[in-house]
Formats: structure tokens, C-alpha cells, sequence
């Protein structure tokens, strides 16, 4: 019998174009999404050595960091935004790729509209100039990050120089409790093994409780890896999986569907696979997380306090820890819950999805935002926001005191209009709670989206058990 | 690319574990369509106050380190967003090398691509180099890439350890892009397979 394989080494095997000697390898990428930020020195490359696009039909392109969330029959007010967005149109005109541009239904966030349309399937290479593409692991798809240089390299050869990753696999046993979220996974996760816990490795998650979550779950657990600082998350396809991609637009058609599915059903990891790596949790052991500092591994259970840097130690930790608390504004042993916020956001890549707008409406729903509270949901992809209309979720938001807005990454990353002002505090769904993320001087605290909505309505860090 | 074989340089000591792309340089300069003239935006955060003036105590301000051409860094640094604009921003600053405990991946791999060498060395080694950086404009170090030696301003020499294949590129100063089309029959012979295979990634 040959040797078991995870999930990783199948896709990695299955994509390997040409491996040198030293082990560093030549895989083909079978999906690339770009966007407006990371790609315009990349096809300034191409033109300037006179390279075309080798798979343009592999490729897919939006705009969603720059654009605005409010009204947008006026276009795009910031001048160097409306450059890279306008760069981005032409480069994908002049070089024959797919754009959903800003008044496509379709138009959003790249890592929510991949999933969305079908386009990211089992088995496939996923890259994009972006960190977050871990999140299309979720379907047990190879996804990562890359660089400009990188994007360059894809759009010219559809193939990326790389070494293979070690396996780790995560495994959350058990079920999850009440108001418990995949967000709180992914940050119980992250306070365990640290920001630099899954360097150099792909994480495999799996368990009952990961097995558990619906797709998008999935995808927001996925999204955060990065923040573990692993090349990527995977998880093993399964009937839900599949389920998700019947009959979307870009999804495998009748005919090529049943061979599709022949494939990805080969996919997950076989019995007696070897892990470098291994980590257990217990999902009933989690409660719902905040983060209090700078870095996503600074986070507590939402029934907990601020921790001592005096606890600390070792010396740099506990230099970090302080510059973490002096940002935050906040002191040693306080109560998470009695930490008061100006602004909440729902929205990102993170959850932003249909399913994030269901729990965070329920909350608040019939009940209204604290009044010394500005409130955002951003929807994830324009889709989203329709589907979140038809089901009246956004008159629920509306209602409750929200603002309604447009898709795109808006208050995640503050490169358009949304951003916070200094000192300003924020209950925020997105995934990076470092300095100035949201804005100069602005102050985020990472959640779910019911914990968001339940620090809405209470204008401070709030328990969401305790309205659910 | 600019090749990278030697280089001499003042290192200047960033005693921060976990610095992220995102405070190597921040999102609003990445509104940017152009490669180069980052520089002045390099760590913003750490750099200036919030009304933009310098913060004078901050290392890459004070006199003995603003040509700095080395960066001494702690743990996970490069750690986040996926941004080619960190490393842009260090070359445009004029780094050409970082010296850390450990590096996040997607920053260490967009180094090689910008000519930038990431040295990785242990904890013991980055407190020595420390020690002599603080020693400010004085003190140069050389980093001689086929041997892969740092000479410290005393003249102690320590090695360490690279990817044969990338220290090659980077030696040679090649371009990935023309490597990769050398081996365009062999990517044809898999796209030809994968038709077979997976037509319905095929149009
Ligand atoms: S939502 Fe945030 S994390 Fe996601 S792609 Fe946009 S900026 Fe990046």
C-alpha cells in the first residue's frame, strides 16, 4: 500500500509542474484573484516585458479595498483610490480578464465572492495578492497569500516557485456551546499556539466541531489562519461542501459536475497520515473571545479580565504587553465587559457572509444600538446584501440603529472613507487588531458577529449568552 | 532585480517581536500604482506621532542610523498582511538586509523578490549583533552572501544558513518570471494532462 497522504500533500502532489532537486518545486495554480492594490505594479511588469496573460480564463479580478460603502452614484471621491481602481478596469480590459466592477451586482469582497460564484472548488491551487485567500480552505483547496512579484509571476506563467509546507493538523473536538461562533474557534486557537504558531505550515482543521460548522464558519476559520501565521487552512470537502457549490454560476456543469465530484471525494486526508504537527482543543471549553491588545493572539474569553504584563516573564513580552495596553487605552484586571465602545463594524472577509448578517440581525433584533454607539454592517459581496434584503434582515438592522451599507473591506483596513478616528474604540467582526488597522490612533477589539451586536446594543464588550 | 553579494552597511537595532506589514507601512500608502518612494512612510507608526512629526527617540530617526542599510528585528517580523509595499518600502529606505529571530512567510519570501536578504539567526547571536549595532554610524557590518558570513565591526564573523535556489537568484540578480518560461514545454505537458483530467477547468 502506499504511503497515507493529508489532504495537503494530495493537492500539492496533484500540482506539481516541474521539482528541481533541492526539493523546491514548480505548482500550477488554477485560480487567481486580484484586486485593485497589490496588481498594478504587477501588470506594469508584464507590459514593461512585453509578457501576456497565460490563463486569463483562470483569472478573476475586483475591486473591493478602495471602494466606497456609501452612496455610490457619485464614484469614487479619493483620487488615488479612483487611479488604482480605473488602473485595475484597464489592466484587466487590455489583458483580457474577468472584472466585476463597481456596479456589478456581483462586485465585493474577493475572498466572499470566489465562494460565492462557485469559482473555488476542492482540490484547486488558489492564489491571490492577499493574505486572507486562506479563507477559500474552507472548501479543501490549497489557498495563500503571495506578493506583487509573485502576482506577476502568476499572471505570466499560471505558476508559482515554491516549497512545500510541513502538515499540522488542528482538531476541535467535541460541540460548540451557545453563542459560541467559528470565530471563537479561530481566536480560542490563535491564543494557544500564537501568532506565529502555524509558521511554515499549512493547518489541516478538523473534529466534530469543525465538521460541525456550516461552510461559512468554515470559511472564517479558514480566513484567520494567516493570523496563526500558517501558509494556509484546509479543510477536508464534504457533503455540505458539495452541497454549497451545486449550481453555481461558475461551478462545475452537468456532465463535468459528476467527474468533478469523483475527484474531490479523493481528496481528504487518508487514515494514518502524518502530521508534523499536532494540536487538540475541546470545542465546550470555548467561550465566546475578545481580543484586549495589538496582536490577534491577544485575546480572553469575554467573561474574563485584562491581563497583568507584570505576569509576564519574559521581558519583551511583557514591553509588548504594556505597549499593547498603553494603545488600548486600558489598564490591568478590568473587566472585558465593562470596556465601553464608540464604534461596532460587521463586515471583511471574516464574516461578512450571509449567514454572519443572520446571527448579528437575531441579536438585535426588536432591541436597539446603545445611543453613544455608531454601528456599521457592510456586506461582503452585493449579492449578500440582496440576499440580506429579501429576508428583511436589513430593515432589522436598520431598525435597531445601523448603518446599511455598500460591500467592500471598508473598516476592516480603513484605505476608503470608514476608518476611525484617534482613540477611538471599536467592536469590530474583521481579523487584524493591529495598530491603527482601522485608522490612525483607532482601537479594535475582534469578535463574532453576535458578540459585535450584543456590544452594539450595550455600548460595551457584552456576553452574547446572555441575549441569546 | 538588483543583485545582492556583498554589502556594508550601519545596522539599526528594532528590539520589537511581531512588527506586522501593516506597521512597516500602513494602508493608506498603499494607494500607490508605483513601486518606489515608500521610504518616508517606512514603520510610519513608530516613526511619527500622530501630527506627523518625528518621534525622536525612535531608532531609523536618531542621526547614527538614518542611512542605516541593516535591520536587527525579533521575532515573527513581517507578520499579516500579504503587502510587497513592506518590503518596497525597506529598499526604498535603503535596507537591503534584515536580520531576525524568525520571519512570517509571505514577508520573507517578497525579501528575495526585491533584492532584500532575510538572514534568520538565533536569539543569542541577534543580542551580540545588538550590542555592536548600538555602537550607531561607526559600527558597519558585511554581509558577503556566497560565503554566508556576517563580519561584525570587531571583525568576529558568524554564518548562516539559505536556500541553495534562492541564494543563487539572489546572487545572480535573475528574474523569476524568465526562469519559470524556460520550463514552459513542461507547464504545457501539465495543462495538456490537466485537459483530460479536470476539463471543467478548461474553457
Ligand atoms: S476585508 Fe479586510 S482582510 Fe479581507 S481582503 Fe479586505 S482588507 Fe483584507
Amino acid at each position: 500500500m502506499s504511503k497515507p497522504l493529508t489532504l495537503f500533500d494530495k493537492i500539492w502532489n496533484h500540482h506539481v509542474v516541474d521539482r528541481q532537486k533541492d526539493g523546491t518545486c514548480l505548482i500550477y495554480v488554477d485560480l487567481h484573484l486580484i484586486h485593485e492594490v497589490t496588481s498594478p505594479q504587477a501588470f506594469e511588469g508584464l507590459r514593461s516585458a512585453g509578457r501576456p496573460v497565460r490563463r486569463p480564463d483562470l483569472t478573476l479580478a475586483v475591486a473591493d479595498h478602495n471602494v466606497p460603502t456609501t452612496d455610490r452614484r457619485f464614484g469614487i471621491t479619493d483620487p488615488e483610490s479612483l487611479l488604482q481602481v480605473e488602473t485595475l478596469g484597464q489592466n484587466c480590459a487590455a489583458f483580457g480578464i474577468r472584472y466585476f466592477d463597481m456596479g456589478d451586482i456581483r462586485q465585493g469582497i474577493v475572498h466572499i465572492v470566489g465562494p460565492e460564484q462557485g469559482l473555488t472548488q476542492p482540490g484547486m491551487t488558489i492564489v491571490c495578492g492577499d493574505s486572507h485567500t486562506s479563507t477559500h480552505g474552507a472548501f479543501g483547496a490549497l489557498a495563500f497569500g503571495i506578493g506583487t512579484s509573485e502576482v506577476e509571476h502568476v499572471l505570466a506563467t499560471q505558476t508559482l516557485i515554491q516549497r512545500p509546507a510541513s502538515n499540522m493538523r488542528v482538531t476541535v473536538s467535541g460541540r460548540r456551546g451557545k453563542g459560541v461562533a467559528a470565530k471563537d474557534l479561530i481566536l480560542g486557537i490563535i491564543g494557544q499556539i500564537g501568532t506565529a504558531g502555524g509558521t511554515g505550515h499549512v493547518i489541516e482543521f478538523a473534529g466534530q466541531a469543525v465538521a460541525e460548522l456550516s461552510m461559512e464558519g468554515r470559511m472564517t476559520m479558514c480566513n484567520m489562519s494567516i493570523e496563526a501565521g500558517a501558509r494556509a487552512g484546509l479543510i477536508a470537502p464534504d457533503e455540505k461542501t458539495f452541497a454549497y457549490l451545486l449550481g453555481r454560476p461558475m461551478a462545475p456543469k452537468a456532465g463535468a459536475w459528476e467527474m468533478a465530484l469523483a475527484y474531490w471525494k479523493t481528496l481528504p486526508s487518508d487514515p494514518g497520515a502524518i502530521y508534523e504537527s499536532e494540536v487538540t482543543l475541546d470545542a465546550g471549553a470555548i467561550a465566546p473571545q475578545v481580543t484586549w491588545g495589538t496582536s490577534p493572539q491577544d485575546v480572553a474569553a469575554i467573561d474574563g479580565t485584562v491581563p497583568d504584563p507584570a505576569d509576564q516573564a519574559d521581558p519583551r513580552r511583557r514591553e509588548a504587553m504594556e505597549r499593547a495596553l498603553s494603545y488600548m487605552g486600558l489598564a490591568p484586571g478590568m473587566n472585558l465587559r465593562d470596556i465601553h465602545i464608540d464604534t461596532v463594524f460587521i463586515g471583511s472577509c471574516t464574516n461578512a457572509r450571509i449567514e454572519d448578517l443572520r446571527a448579528a440581525a437575531a441579536v438585535v433584533k426588536n432591541r436597539h444600538v446603545a445611543d453613544s454607539v455608531r454601528a456599521l454592517v457592510v456586506p461582503g459581496s452585493g449579492l449578500v446584501k440582496n440576499q440580506a434584503e429579501a429576508e428583511g434582515l436589513d430593515r432589522i438592522f436598520i431598525d435597531a440603529g445601523f448603518e446599511w451599507r455598500e460591500p467592500g473591506c471598508s473598516m476592516c483596513l480603513a484605505m476608503n472613507a470608514d476608518k476611525l478616528k484617534p482613540g477611538e474604540r471599536c467592536a469590530s467582526t474583521s481579523n487584524r487588531n493591529f495598530e491603527g488597522r482601522q485608522g490612525p490612533g483607532g482601537r479594535t477589539h475582534l469578535m463574532s458577529p453576535e458578540m459585535a451586536a450584543a456590544a452594539a446594543l450595550a455600548g460595551r464588550l457584552a456576553d452574547v449568552r446572555e441575549l441569546v | 532585480m538588483q543583485k545582492f553579494d556583498t554589502f556594508s552597511g550601519v545596522a539599526a537595532p528594532l528590539q520589537i517581536d511581531n512588527v506586522d506589514t501593516d506597521r512597516i507601512i500602513p494602508a493608506r500608502f498603499l494607494k500607490t500604482i508605483k513601486r518606489s518612494g515608500l521610504g518616508t512612510a517606512l514603520l510610519y507608526p513608530l516613526r511619527y506621532h500622530a501630527d506627523g512629526s518625528e518621534r525622536p527617540d525612535f531608532v531609523l530617526n536618531q542621526p547614527r542610523y538614518r542611512k542605516a542599510g541593516i535591520l536587527i528585528a525579533g521575532e515573527n517580523f513581517g507578520c499579516g498582511s500579504s503587502r510587497e509595499h513592506a518590503p518596497w518600502a525597506l529598499l526604498d529606505f535603503g535596507i537591503r538586509c534584515v536580520i531576525a529571530e524568525s520571519f512570517a512567510d509571505i514577508f520573507y519570501n517578497n525579501c528575495f523578490k526585491n533584492g532584500i536578504l532575510p538572514v534568520v539567526l538565533p536569539k543569542s547571536e541577534i543580542a551580540r549583533l545588538t550590542e555592536c549595532a548600538e555602537r550607531g554610524a561607526n559600527a558597519v557590518f558585511t554581509i558577503d552572501l556566497a560565503k554566508q558570513e556576517i563580519t561584525d565591526p570587531d571583525g568576529r564573523t558568524l554564518t548562516f544558513e539559505i536556500d541553495p535556489f534562492r541564494k543563487h537568484c539572489l546572487l545572480n540578480g535573475l528574474d523569476d518570471i524568465g526562469l519559470t518560461l524556460e520550463k514552459a514545454p513542461a507547464i504545457a505537458t501539465y495543462e495538456q494532462a490537466a485537459r483530460q483530467t479536470q476539463p471543467w477547468l478548461f474553457k
